[in-house]
């Protein structure tokens, strides 16, 4: 079947099985910082925003953005790359594997709430998992962001 | 302690590699490998031990797209191993590419090669197989000597003699002591008899395995795998295929994770196995259920401890013995299970008489074991560790006084630890740290919070090594650009950890250059100097004073072209940074006019590999404190602090050491309260997904704390030990600690998870 989106400020035409699962439409289209981590929708690591919100790519038919805006990290560099530096400051990046679908939903956090506090921050990223970090440089680096803003 | 400031080592700096991941950027396999390679899909058996009677893939072969199917009868009959060892391993060759004996659920029956990942699904659905079921070893407490044998081949090969009999379901088998056990135990006050039992923890790294191959222009096989051990996977698959390693050429790019899952050669071989076949590209990733059935996780381990004291809470001896499952293949089991005891036990050497530490590694039906962080040492420490807790608690000793007495300190010889003596340790200086920071004082006493909570605090000591000693090697080649900068090139793999950045920072000490000035390559078995792989705690400790020789050694060659320049000997001329300078003269030579030199009518490399090896693995040391509160009523454990101080030499990084160690914590405590594997009656693994194996989440782990007591090893580079794998060796004693003094109840068997909490707490009453 047809799929017509807008994927990171482009409208883009798809020719698509009609089970086929957003995340592997993304990686086709060379979005490849979209990755899977496991198949049951537990790991965050396919986060992208549709229409802005966060989604688990795994989860959506790609079928489902039709007509929609779809954004990767592909399309988000300079929004990331903003906050990304304080937490490479940590070296909390580590394997790196869980990184975008972390870094897409600290997007998504921080445009819904600007000022978070760090149990807000908790809560929001509570489903994406890394195995690396043990999560508290991740929360560091976003701390000291939030604090670099109000210099 | 000899303390020296550095310039760059024992700063913090961005990895070298951060912005790239933390922007997407395509660096792993999947994503830098092209997307027209057939797709590599694996028959899985259904049956826990079985022979295949028949198999037809006729009809599965007639799906379009399917370009071919293998099965037992196709593939080379040599048998090996996967496990990422030096040869001679220390694992039994035990494996073929794909057995007619199939001895888990899960093990391999059929290759398929597709097209498409829908086509070669759909063979799956379509092959034919029959089973000759046999009467599988399910539970490894009666492996041993079990008429049902998981290996009973006649090609069974150990490479090494490690006390195995395959006759017998057994791997490896050993017996080391000091002194009269049974004698000092006979005299003793006090003798604490405990028997633990570790579970086969997955690494769960999240990037899965996975691995490309291809044949290269010179029609040779290209492998880019997710490893950490590009050149014992060379090794592993020409044994394997049965072709020269000069046909093998083996890359890793990033890997998302490895923590010992990437020490063996998970899956290598069915891709590469497919491209000999076929002469196309192939890859093969593996599923979340297929890492977490038919990884590579943690040895279940039963441990049986005594320990005999006196009054006044001496420990005076310590016997323990370790029986291990491999599962159904032997990689690293022979290795594991040394750890068990050999890197528990010392931690005691301050008073210890004798001591006896045995073990029994065996075969069952069940999911091979293989390298999990720590490697039988977190599961020796959690039984020692908790055994020395209930001592204390036994004798209403506070237990960090206890272990104050007790423990191993700086210059003392370890007999337990093969003898080496403790050049750099500042475990005594750590528990102190600890208890300051942590509070002790006041969070030990049980603390009843009135509304049916309850908290309550935990200790633990542990100690690593640093390397496999008299065994590892380690490489590095250090270039001088034209611009005067340097090009690091290792085989050690960076997998996350940062070992690619801590080892440029080396490299900008010795060569007094910025740490910006040093660009790293790694790891590919065409390019890279020998090294034996990133595992072990080995890649700081052992690739990082092989820079430190080959900047040495380069910078004698680059005064030895700047002495030609300036027509002098080279006993006359410094290097200094930028330049060379004639010291009688003050002629300078800059480093560019140094480098240009070399590529003109010139003799001399401005290049220099070095390696090195070492005859001692010091061991890094740890104190780890928790704070819990528990819910009587569900038996919910929440750790609200955890306090956590290093003794990893001196810090080359702090800011990675401490992410290693938070991380590391944070594992710990998975396996401590949440991870759990557990097997329905045919063996089958019920925790395939992470639905069921529940990771910690950022709402787990309560406020992780992390600080370092620095001592100075001086047969490391820049006093550096290793940090890597002692990390994760703390929580399970510390938290179980914690629980009993909330609960009263003693739990030695992990996970703990709340319902066996719960359950404690009604026996109790």
């Amino acid at each position: 079947m047809e799929l017509k989106l807008n994927l990171n400020g482009r409208n883009v035409t798809g020719h698509i099985d009609p089970g086929t699962l957003l995340i592997d439409f993304l990686r086709q289209q060379g979005c490849v910082s979209v990755k899977r981590g496991c198949e049951t929708a537990n790991c965050g690591l396919c986060t992208v925003l549709m229409d802005g919100r966060p989604v688990l790519s795994c989860s959506v038919l790609a079928a489902r953005a039709e007509g929609h805006r779809v954004e990767t990290l592909e399309g988000l560099q300079q929004e990331a790359a903003d906050f990304a530096g304080f937490i490479a400051d940590q070296g909390a990046d580590q394997c790196g594997f869980c990184n975008p679908g972390f870094v897409m939903n600290t997007i998504a956090l921080l445009r819904e709430i600007p000022e978070p506090t760090d149990d807000q921050i908790r809560a929001y990223l509570a489903g994406n998992l890394c195995r690396c970090s043990g999560y508290d440089g991740q929360l560091r680096g976003i701390r000291a962001y939030l604090d670099s803003r109000k210099k | 302690m000899e303390q020296r400031t550095y310039r760059v080592v024992g700063k913090t700096f961005r990895k070298k590699d951060a912005m790239q991941l933390l922007l997407g950027k395509p660096v792993y396999v999947q994503d830098i490998t092209p997307a027209h390679a057939l797709v590599v899909r694996l028959l899985r058996s259904p049956h826990p031990n079985a022979i295949v009677k028949s198999i037809r893939t006729d009809i599965a072969k007639k799906v379009p797209d399917v370009v071919d199917i293998y099965t037992w009868e196709d593939v080379p009959q040599t048998r090996f191993a996967i496990a990422g060892q030096t040869y001679p391993e220390p694992s039994p060759y035990d494996r073929l590419i794909i057995d007619r004996h199939v001895r888990f659920v899960g093990d391999v029956v059929a290759i398929v090669a597709a097209e498409t990942e829908q086509a070669a699904e759909k063979a799956l659905k379509l092959i034919k197989v029959e089973y000759t079921l046999l009467e599988p070893v399910l539970d490894f407490r009666t492996a041993k000597d079990n008429p049902s044998l998981v290996h009973p081949e006649e090609d069974w090969y150990p490479p090494c003699p490690v006390g195995g009999d395959n006759t017998r379901n057994l791997v490896a088998s050993d017996l080391d002591q000091h002194g009269d056990v049974d004698a000092v135990m006979a005299s003793c006050d006090i003798v604490l008899d405990r028997t633990y039992h570790t579970k086969a923890f997955n690494q769960a790294m999240m990037e899965t395995f996975r691995t490309y191959t291809s044949l290269d222009r010179y029609g040779r096989l290209h492998v880019v795998s997710s490893t950490q051990i590009v050149f014992h996977c060379r090794r592993i698959l020409s044994r394997a295929l049965g072709i020269p390693k000069s046909r093998i050429r083996v890359e890793k790019p990033r890997i998302g994770g490895g923590f010992g899952a990437k020490q063996t050669a998970v899956c290598e071989v069915y891709p590469a196995f497919v491209t000999l076949k076929t002469g196309r590209p192939a890859l093969l990733v593996y599923s979340r259920q297929e890492a977490q059935t038919a990884g590579s996780p943690r040895h279940e381990m039963q441990i049986r401890v005594r320990l005999g004291a006196d009054r006044s809470g001496k420990i005076r001896a310590l016997d323990l013995y370790t029986l291990s499952n491999t599962g159904a293949y032997g990689e690293h089991g022979p290795t594991t299970v040394g750890l068990t005891g050999h890197k528990s036990i010392p931690l005691y050497t301050g008073s210890l008489e004798a001591y006896r530490f045995s073990y029994d590694v065996v075969y069952t039906n069940l999911q091979a074991a293989g390298a999990y962080r720590g490697y039988g040492a977190t599961q020796g420490i959690f039984a020692l560790e908790t055994t020395v807790n209930e001592l204390a608690e036994t004798l209403g000793m506070d237990p960090t006084v206890l272990r104050d007495q007790n423990m191993v300190r700086q210059g003392m010889v370890m007999h337990a630890y093969y003898g080496e003596r403790a050049d750099a340790c500042a475990l005594d200086r750590c528990m102190a740290h600890c208890r300051e920071i942590f509070h002790w004082e006041e969070k030990y006493p049980v603390r009843d919070m009135g509304n049916g909570k309850v908290r309550s605090a935990g200790v633990a000591m542990a100690m690593q090594g640093s390397c496999i000693s008299a065994l590892d090697v380690g490489s590095a080649t250090v270039k001088l650009s034209d611009d005067g900068t340097y090009n690091l090139i290792i085989g050690a793999a960076d997998m996350g950890t940062g070992c690619d950045t801590i080892l440029a920072q080396m490299t900008a000490e010795c060569m007094d250059c910025a740490y910006e000035d040093v660009a790293v390559f790694g790891a590919d078995t065409d390019v890279s100097p020998y090294d034996s792989g990133s595992y072990a705690s080995s890649t700081t400790y052992i690739t990082g004073k092989a820079v430190e020789k080959a900047c040495a050694q380069l910078k004698k060659q680059i005064c030895a072209i700047a002495a030609g320049m300036l027509g002098c000997s080279e006993e006359e001329v410094v290097f200094e940074s930028r330049q060379v300078r004639r010291i009688h003269t003050d002629q300078v030579v800059p480093l560019e006019d140094i480098s240009y030199k070399a590529q003109l009518f010139n003799n001399i490399p401005a290049q220099a590999t070095a390696t090195h090896t070492s005859p001692v693995s010091p061991p890094p040391y740890m104190v780890g404190m928790v704070e819990i509160e528990l819910d009587k009523e569900t038996g919910l454990v929440t750790v609200l602090d955890y306090m956590a101080v290093v003794d990893c030499g001196i810090p080359i990084n702090p800011a990675l050491a401490r992410i290693q160690t938070e991380g590391g914590i944070v594992q710990g405590i998975g396996h401590t309260l949440m991870e759990n594997i557990t097997y329905d009656r045919r063996g089958k693994i019920l925790e395939s997904s992470f639905m069921q194996y529940k990771l910690p989440t950022r709402l787990d782990m309560g406020r992780l704390r992390v600080e370092f007591e620095q001592s100075y090893e001086p047969t490391g580079p820049f006093g550096a030990k290793s940090i890597g794998e002692i990390v994760i060796n703390t929580p399970a004693p510390a938290i179980a600690h914690a629980i009993y003094r909330a609960t009263g109840v003693w739990h030695r068997d992990l996970p703990i998870t709340p319902e066996t909490v719960a359950m404690s707490i009604d026996q109790e009453i």
